[in-house]
């Protein structure tokens, strides 16, 4: 007998090892995630991914579950401040979605759709951040960036080359490439490294190729990101 | 005696008309609109004073000082407040100017850049002032109810608009909700 928890009223079998997100996305249920990647190391920063456990808040990327143990994670007062988080996210950085390419593929819109997100509510940043064009094949463009680390993690884990970090505490955290110079084309950065592949939102894009899915075709505008579960996990035969 | 018709007002601040034109897209919808509805100020109409009205649907955002005065006086006259697009909900592309410098970008165009009022800056007093950076709407006024997309879909529009004069919470699902 696999061991098991509740969420949200509904058994989820789990593994010994696995966090409480791995264990539901698994099994199939939706818990909404912005830093969490169902192929690397828990990173427990964007706090989008937190349920109740015994009445404490925690984030289920970093949690691993115990046998019996009841978990809430779809509940009103949890998703206003999911919603909350991602309007902060949003209106910390320039996110203009009608220029921008990943559009309709993107985690952080889709999972603003997903909550019921029809503001940005706060006031608006509009932060002066750079475009990194120098590379060949691809370009940074970090007003989009969430610092979810996913690159920074990818390149360092995957790829072996720890082309990005993230530098500065605090409210000046940000992302930067490691070259004395900080372009991207002075590094060993490639197209066929992981780290050019998994930026959940419109930060590292391939240049030479723009709408060639158009908008209203892409990934979130076919089916809610709750319907993929991830997007980026393996499908299940069913 | 029929019931009196309730009143909407409409602008478009820094947009483009886009979100205006999407509107038309109820096409023949509109007759059943003006059942109920009548339109006060609005480029439909062509009424430049706004009167006390239910609904005011506001597009784009604010980049100058008239923009400012619109709103708030939108805002005095309307019920129910509603941003309606990208640019009314984050300054959208008009905003795309607020990381640079706005003597800069006055510079550029009039000075640097030929062929332009032969370079000199525009200064009649009758132009409104230009703001520092293009700001969303709720962040000078309390705005009721947003309609997202660039523009959003005449479906969109239709949600919210038959929500409101049904006196019920409007609900965009996921066909309906789009931020592009």
């Amino acid at each position: 007998m696999s061991k098991t928890f509740t969420l949200d009223g509904k058994t989820i079998p789990f593994k010994d090892g696995q966090t409480i997100i791995q264990a539901a996305l698994d099994a199939g249920y939706y818990i909404p995630h912005l830093c969490h990647h169902p192929e690397f190391k828990p990173h427990g920063s964007c706090k989008l991914c937190t349920v109740v456990v015994s009445g404490h808040q925690t984030a289920s990327c970093t949690l691993q579950p115990a046998e019996g143990m009841v978990v809430e994670s779809e509940t009103e007062q949890l998703n206003a401040e999911r919603r909350a988080l991602t309007q902060m996210l949003f209106v910390e950085g320039n996110h203009f979605c009608p220029s921008c390419e990943k559009s309709g593929d993107c985690q952080l819109q889709a999972t603003a759709y997903h909550l019921g997100m029809m503001t940005t509510h706060y006031d608006h940043f509009f932060p002066n951040r750079p475009l990194d064009a120098s590379h060949d094949d691809y370009l940074l463009d970090l007003n989009r960036c969430i610092l979810c680390s996913l690159c920074v993690r990818a390149s360092r884990d995957v790829d072996g080359k720890n082309v990005f970090a993230l530098a500065g505490r605090g409210a000046q955290t940000h992302l930067i490439v490691n070259a004395r110079s900080g372009r991207l084309a002075d590094t060993d950065f490639s197209a066929t490294d992981k780290a050019a592949h998994v930026c959940p939102v419109g930060v590292i894009l391939p240049k030479k190729r723009g709408f060639a899915v158009p908008i209203g075709e892409r990934t979130f505008d076919k089916q809610p990101i709750d319907a993929y579960v991830d997007s980026r996990l393996a499908r299940k035969e069913s | 005696m029929a019931q009196e018709k309730l009143k909407i007002a409409t602008v478009s601040l820094a947009g483009c008309f886009g979100c205006h034109m999407s509107f038309l897209d109820i096409d023949e919808r509109l007759f059943e609109l003006i059942e109920h509805v009548e339109f006060d100020r609005s480029p439909l109409t062509d009424i430049k004073e706004i009167g006390q009205c239910s609904i005011g649907l506001i597009e784009g955002g604010l980049c100058n000082a008239e923009n400012v005065h619109v709103l708030r006086n939108f805002r005095r006259h309307c019920k129910v407040l509603v941003a309606v697009g990208a640019c009314a909900i984050n300054g959208g592309l008009p905003a795309q100017r607020n990381p640079i410098p706005l003597a800069a970008i006055l510079e550029e165009v009039y000075h640097t850049n030929p062929g332009l009022h032969n370079g000199v800056i525009p200064n009649d007093p009758e132009l409104p002032l230009p703001l520092n950076k293009v700001h969303p709407i709720h962040e000078v006024v309390t705005v009721d109810y947003f309609i997202p997309g660039c523009p959003p879909s005449a479906d969109t529009i239709w949600e919210v608009l038959t929500a409101l004069l049904a006196g019920r919470q409007p609900v965009l699902g996921h066909a309906l909700l789009h931020y592009d």
